[in-house]
């Protein structure tokens, strides 16, 4: 028994002196002969928490991977009802694809105003970029009651139910994205660019840019394909 | 600035979304104006193609499809700042299981679905059936 180490012993050597033994230094900035690669030492905690996100990320776009498969299944499940070629408006998601499009631009601009240290800069971008995911959630919630309106809602065929989760899945995105957003920018007003602050707002950046990536899978597959089929 | 170099400092990894300096020689505004450029060719060149009769019938679903995986491309790229450099080899891999796993489960579901819809009695004949 003694030979053996328990859990809680190499719980406890972890503790006491981390993931890579004793020696480490404890500032994490690793020997500077043998960076990289995972050796000398833990990643700076911003690469972590990035990376981490970026996990997040990819596992939220595997979610929607499975919408869009119910999607691509039941696209032509109409049950008699109408079709994407009926009730898609491409004019207004060139709209909607121009809004998200440039708020994924003007976010990377407020990034690097952010890491210019620039208040003023940030704060603008970042409202232009929150306008536009505005006028984005705007239009396509029109385009959900017009439907509705006109008896084509997710109750209509298993088409649409497909389409409303999809497209309201993304819509949902935008619109928590916005409200993060919005935390943002008063988390840098109030607070400054603080290490901390930086790394929340390098995790929306990658979600904003995300839901610009979905997007563009989204208007080819369900709008571009649905109205030519 | 102690502080600044424990969060940005030397080391050999970057972190999903972070630019590289002396990497490509642009500026960071530079590299996001030629990402939007490419990606808002790329988006017209779609909606374009959805809408005139130019390409032949059967061809555009393809066309449309490779459109959007090159936009995709460029939006990881010039958005994401993604490399196939050393200091990003973790974010890449882990894009490359994500990728897989969405391939998995599209392609899967649809293959295995439309196999079923060939197989299954014809609707009319079904209910012809339970009457």
């Amino acid at each position: 028994m003694s030979q053996t180490s328990t859990p809680s012993d190499v719980a406890s050597v972890y503790l006491q002196h981390g993931p890579y033994g004793s020696g480490h230094d404890p500032h994490g900035h690793g020997h500077a002969e043998a960076r990289g690669h995972g050796a000398g030492g833990p990643a700076p905690r911003r690469v972590i928490v990035g990376y981490g996100f970026w996990i997040f990320l990819l596992s939220d776009i595997v979610m929607f991977s499975g919408f869009f498969a119910a999607y691509a299944v039941l696209a032509h499940a109409t049950a008699g009802g109408p079709t994407g070629r009926q009730l898609f408006d491409l004019n207004r998601v060139a709209i909607e694809t121009a809004c998200l499009l440039l708020s994924s631009f003007t976010c990377g601009l407020g990034y690097v105003a952010a890491t210019r240290r620039r208040q003023i800069e940030t704060q603008f971008w970042m409202l232009v970029t929150g306008l536009l995911g505005l006028v984005f959630v705007i239009l396509e919630a029109l385009e959900f009651y017009e439907m509705i309106q006109h008896g084509a809602g997710p109750d209509r065929s298993a088409f649409l139910s497909a389409f409303f989760a999809l497209v309201g899945c993304h819509g949902l995105h935008v619109t928590v994205g916005g409200l993060w957003l919005g935390t943002m920018m008063a988390q840098i007003w109030f607070k400054g660019f603080r290490p901390q602050i930086m790394r929340r707002l390098l995790c929306f950046n990658l979600f904003w840019h995300a839901l610009d990536i979905i997007w563009v899978a989204l208007f080819t597959i369900v709008y571009l394909l649905g109205a030519g089929a | 600035m102690s502080g600044h170099d424990e969060e940005w400092g030397e080391h050999d990894d970057a972190a999903p979304g972070d630019e590289h300096a002396g990497g490509s020689g642009f500026g960071a505004i530079q590299v996001y104006a030629l990402g939007l450029l490419l990606a808002v060719g790329l988006t017209v060149a779609s909606f374009w193609l959805a809408s005139s009769g130019l390409v032949w019938g059967p061809g555009i679903p393809a066309a449309l499809l490779a459109l959007a995986v090159a936009q995709i491309g460029v939006h990881l790229v010039f958005f994401l700042h993604l490399t196939s450099g050393p200091e990003n080899t973790n974010n890449t891999l882990a894009l490359a299981f994500g990728v897989m796993i969405v391939l998995l489960v599209v392609v899967g579901s649809v293959w295995i679905m439309a196999h079923l819809n060939q197989n299954m009695m014809p609707m009319d004949q079904l209910m012809k059936m339970q009457r």
